[in-house]
């Protein structure tokens, strides 16, 4: 698999708080990430875990605090002019969460579309800019398409927003979608419209997409590799079928015993677990999720574990999963 | 929810590697901001503002008014007969049926005068309610957008005209330029007013910053002044609205001000000096219309701009809408 | 309207004073319960009875119905979940019950009898004596719901001495007991919501909910805004208190899978009317509406093979535009030339109640849950 983008130990830290107690916000620390060419990965993880912020950080809202995001090669500090910045915008869109607030609502659908074609084609004549409007409107399920345009984000449905959402992203030609939670604001009878659509992007435009959610089941449905976040750090990584079918970290067997199946039965066992994620404010090192672990050690308080792949293509940051692994036992936290 | 709430990001050329341009004025053409290809609808907006008056008593009652001014103030020859400034007539005669309102110690004819008297008042209105108004968004707006360093000098120049009392101001720039006709009128009091509304649209346009749909035209590619006006400025018209119509009043208020202070052009004709003129001939005495029927009319002109203003309160504030109905328009029935 | 004379409910056992805390079992370890039927109270009355609800909200083009002649009874202890998407009334239909509805939505018909006691046209002071203190609601989003201002136990404290308990050490001890109830420490009765976590503060949230120990607990999607993780502990918890004190619980929500495991019962909304009402584990294994089909195929699952879902094809209806036939009818994969004409009722199958003409032989006209 041709390797499209790559993170090297991103890290992108905030300082908060005023001049009496100034902190340093660990948002996401040490992040080694890959994706490839025609491939879904899903960066899963719960509020406060950084997921979002690893989204800005690849879209070049945030500029890392250190590391470095390779693009085809490329590392993304070393682009400086507006054509260099404009083409890894058009390589690169992302899509954003909440459809009632990610589309200007004084214009008309078609404006934010026509812009993007305008800044990134501008080979087009107006009419081509129209012509390739409707057809990626088309595309996206968008339809007449032409009278779809003339509308306003009011007269159109959470659904129906989120396409145009996506159309503003492929009309770019891109390599990569960031789609940033794009499904969690839609009702649950659209979210697989939306899911299907995704996965029909891959397989005809073939566009790799970073499918960020915390909903884990919906990540399982589209994706190929899953991406497992837990503040700030990434616990475990690996192809989903088998990231589900043998968890190695506990913080996703944790995850995935609390996700509720409308086909099975609830999985009771680990209620005691009331945590919540951490803010990590100025860590110490060790690894972030021992206070809600039952395996914890003292090795996991000392040492921050580091990302090891346990088994072949499949990586996890835990020291008990990489001590098991190496005798070849399994363990189950929950 | 959302534990970890990144604070705002900063603005700044540094923060994303694109080279940082000076939000330099550049020339905005009608074509060009509407060229963005998906037709700002203004159409639209400008329906909405219709409703909005029309269907509060207040604001009807306001913008008639105002027409009424805008009707006289176009075509005073119209209405009135005589030249305002012939000093033909007896004077400091009462009301009569050849002269309305009587005459002024100099034998103008009073009715005249007040009509003509409008026009410069009403330009003087709208011509400091354009340009505070577009000065206080370009500031307020960018200040917003821009935060960082802009966002604190644009900051220290609005607050520091914000302190400085208006009126006094004025008069030590009126006493120097020496008779101030319309147009000067209009520069010193928009380049003295300008600061209190920037002050509000700044404050909105804060609120307003973090919108997604700001987020995605910078994702987008677009420039940080094409955002600023051609993103954010349109969401916000209610508002710029409402700035007009508070520095038209202001300046209907200033501008009289000045001119019965005698810092105005004591020949152009209009409401502020024609109270100067009767101030001088001691009018109240002699003739009380001189002095009741010019005030009247800048009241009334004021109190117009304030009674559209409170439609424009309620768009920009929901919660002081008279509870209605909720709107629907039809939807695109279609598509998944 | 008029208040029907409320028989003295002999539920659950009643302590001397309102805070006194029901006796009941300690939380029982397997759930959801085995089937549970609405089960009358030993008077033989039903915790609530809605009948024929109907809400409109009065718009510039007309009145829309959000929700039409909605009926269901609710026994004492049970837990109904109420299941739809955006705009099929769920939440309006909680309001109504909650008689929290403002101006432009109104109820225009039907009855909502806790307890025997209608409560649709009560006056305020009428419903202050039941509110909180028999029926309490929590919100969505209950952290917006908590003042930014006061500490927790402030707030507790300003509930209950607005209904009437003065004492201080009655007003502390209750306030610890019941945020013990929720698995808080009662050591953040000090804290300000801010403080708190955002599964913290929706525990407090049902803490304040429960300082009466009500009869019956409104919630509207409580979990929405919480992680898989706390939401799971979270609803296990409410189980776990509804156990121990019997109350009854209204759930609305969106997400079907989370009503599959802590309702006995289930009712599914659309554009404002009843889909179908009946037991949840009879619902799952075969729903009789195609809607509710379309929503439990809507959910991917973590286990099992990987299938290909089509989710429910359209949007829900906008409900300005009447239409003659079957809300449901553009968007059913099933629907039949009968349905875009006229409505259908609820029809009863074995024990649910199906609003399509699908299972219209089966039980000639509708029933009551």
């Amino acid at each position: 698999m041709t390797e499209l983008l790559r993170t090297e130990n991103l890290a992108r830290h905030f300082k908060i708080g005023n001049a009496l107690s100034r902190r340093t916000l660990y948002a996401v620390d040490d992040l080694n990430l890959s994706i490839g060419e025609r491939e879904i990965v899903a960066l899963v993880g719960e509020s406060g875990s950084g997921k979002s912020t690893v989204a800005r950080l690849l879209a070049k809202i945030y500029k890392p605090t250190s590391g470095e995001i390779y693009f085809q090669g490329r590392p993304l500090s070393q682009i400086r002019s507006r054509r260099d910045m404009l083409r890894y915008r058009g390589d690169v869109p992302m899509v954003f969460q909440d459809p009632f607030a990610s589309i200007n609502p004084v214009f008309r659908v078609s404006h934010g579309i026509l812009r993007a074609l305008k800044l990134h084609r501008p080979e087009l004549s107006a009419a081509q800019r129209q012509a390739e409007a409707a057809s990626v409107f088309e595309t996206v399920g968008l339809t007449p398409a032409a009278e779809v345009l003339q509308r306003f984000p009011h007269e159109l449905s959470g659904g129906q927003r989120q396409r145009v959402g996506f159309a503003q992203a492929l009309a770019l030609r891109p390599k990569l979608i960031l789609a940033d939670e794009p499904v969690s604001m839609l009702d649950v009878s659209i979210r697989i419209g939306l899911l299907n659509l995704m996965a029909k992007l891959r397989d005809e435009a073939g566009v790799s997409i970073l499918y960020i959610t915390h909903d884990i089941a919906s990540a399982r449905y589209v994706t190929d590799r899953v991406v497992v976040m837990y503040a700030g750090r990434i616990a475990e990584a690996g192809p989903v079928e088998e990231v589900l079918a043998a968890p190695q970290h506990p913080y996703t067997q944790l995850l995935l015993s609390a996700v509720p199946d409308p086909r099975a039965e609830l999985n009771v066992g680990a209620t005691t677990d009331r945590g919540e994620p951490p803010r990590v404010l100025d860590p110490a090192p060790g690894c972030r999720f021992r206070w809600r672990c039952p395996l914890a050690t003292d090795e996991c308080a000392r040492v921050t574990p580091p990302l090891e792949e346990l088994r072949p293509g499949q990586h996890a940051a835990c020291h008990v999963a990489a001590a098991a692994a190496a005798s070849g036992a399994e363990v189950r936290a929950f | 929810m959302a534990m970890l709430q990144a604070p705002e990001e900063p603005g700044g050329a540094g923060v994303t590697g694109e080279p940082g341009l000076p939000p330099a004025i550049a020339p905005i053409t009608a074509g060009g901001l509407l060229a963005s290809g998906g037709g700002i609808s203004g159409a639209r907006s400008l329906r909405r503002m219709a409703r909005a008056i029309t269907s509060n008593r207040k604001a009807s009652a306001g913008a008639l008014l105002l027409l009424l001014f805008i009707v006289i103030a176009a075509i005073p020859g119209v209405i009135a007969h005589d030249n305002p400034n012939a000093e033909v007539y007896p004077k400091l005669l009462g009301p009569s049926s050849s002269h309305w309102l009587g005459t002024t110690a100099l034998g103008q004819d009073m009715f005249s005068q007040v009509i003509y008297g409008t026009r410069p008042v009403l330009l003087i209105a709208f011509g400091v309610g354009l340009g505070a108004t577009i000065i206080a968004m370009l500031v307020g707006v960018a200040a917003a957008y821009l935060g960082g360093v802009y966002d604190g000098v644009l900051n220290v120049i609005t607050d520091v005209l914000l302190v400085i009392p208006l009126l006094p101001l004025l008069i030590i720039i009126g006493s120097y330029l020496k008779g101030a006709g319309t147009a000067v009128m209009i520069i010193v009091i928009t380049a003295t007013g300008w600061s209190y509304t920037a002050r509000q649209l700044r404050a909105q346009a804060l609120s307003l910053r973090s919108r997604d749909y700001l987020e995605a035209a910078r994702v987008r590619g677009e420039r940080r002044l094409y955002i600023i006006v051609v993103e954010i400025i349109p969401t916000m018209t209610s508002l710029l609205v409402a700035s007009f119509l508070t520095n038209a009043l202001y300046a209907v208020l200033f501008s009289s001000s000045l001119q019965f202070l005698g810092l105005g052009d004591p020949n152009v004709t209009s409401w502020g000096t024609m109270l100067y003129w009767a101030e001088q001939a001691e009018a109240f005495q002699v003739a009380p219309l001189w002095i009741i029927v010019p005030g009247l009319c800048i009241v009334a002109l004021g109190a117009a701009f304030a009674l559209i203003n409170y439609a424009f309160d309620e768009i920009g504030n929901p919660a002081l809408r008279p509870v209605r109905s909720m709107r629907r328009s039809a939807r695109v029935q279609r598509s998944r | 309207m008029s208040s029907v004379p409320g028989s003295e409910s002999a539920g659950p056992a009643e302590g001397s004073g309102r805070l006194a805390s029901r006796a009941g079992s300690p939380a029982a370890a397997s759930f959801p319960p085995a089937g549970a039927a609405p089960v009358p109270d030993a008077a033989g009355q039903p915790v609530l009875a809605v009948r024929d609800l109907t809400v409109e909200y009065v718009m510039e083009r007309g009145t829309v119905t959000a929700v039409d002649h909605v009926s269901f009874d609710l026994g004492p202890g049970e837990f109904l979940g109420v299941v739809g998407e955006s705009g099929c009334g769920k939440s309006t239909l909680l309001f109504a019950i909650a008689q929290l509805l403002a101006p432009p939505a109104g109820i225009a018909g039907g009855s909502v009898a806790f307890r025997g006691t209608n409560m649709v046209g009560l006056t305020d002071k009428e419903l202050a004596a039941i509110r909180w203190k028999d029926l309490s609601v929590v919100m969505q989003s209950a952290m917006n719901a908590l003042n930014p201002v006061k500490s927790i136990g402030a707030q507790f404290s300003d509930v209950m001495r607005a209904h009437g308990v003065r004492s201080k050490q009655e007003i502390a001890a209750r306030s610890a007991e019941v945020l013990r109830m929720v698995g808080i420490d009662p050591v953040h009765l000090g804290s300000y919501p801010h403080q708190l976590s955002g599964g913290m503060r929706q525990r407090s949230m049902i803490a304040m909910a429960m300082l009466f120990t009500p009869d019956l607990i409104i919630m509207d999607e409580p979990t929405s805004a919480l992680d898989v993780v706390a939401q799971r502990s979270l609803m296990v918890q409410v189980k776990e208190l509804q156990q121990q004190f019997g109350f009854a619980v209204i759930f609305v929500t969106h997400d079907m899978s989370l009503v599959r495991h802590f309702s006995e019962r289930l009712l599914v909304m659309y554009a404002g009317q009843v889909a179908e009402v009946g037991e949840t584990r009879r619902m799952f294994a075969s729903p009789l509406h195609p809607y509710t089909a379309g929503l439990m195929e809507a959910f991917p699952s973590i286990r099992g093979p990987r299938v290909p879902l089509t989710g429910i094809p359209g949007s829900p209806p906008d409900l300005a535009q009447p239409q003659a036939g079957c809300w449901f009818a553009p968007r059913c994969t099933r629907v039949m030339p009968r349905c875009r004409t006229s409505q259908p009722d609820l029809y009863q199958v074995d024990g649910t109640l199906a609003r399509c003409f699908l299972h219209q032989e089966e039980a000639p006209g509708g029933g009551r849950p």
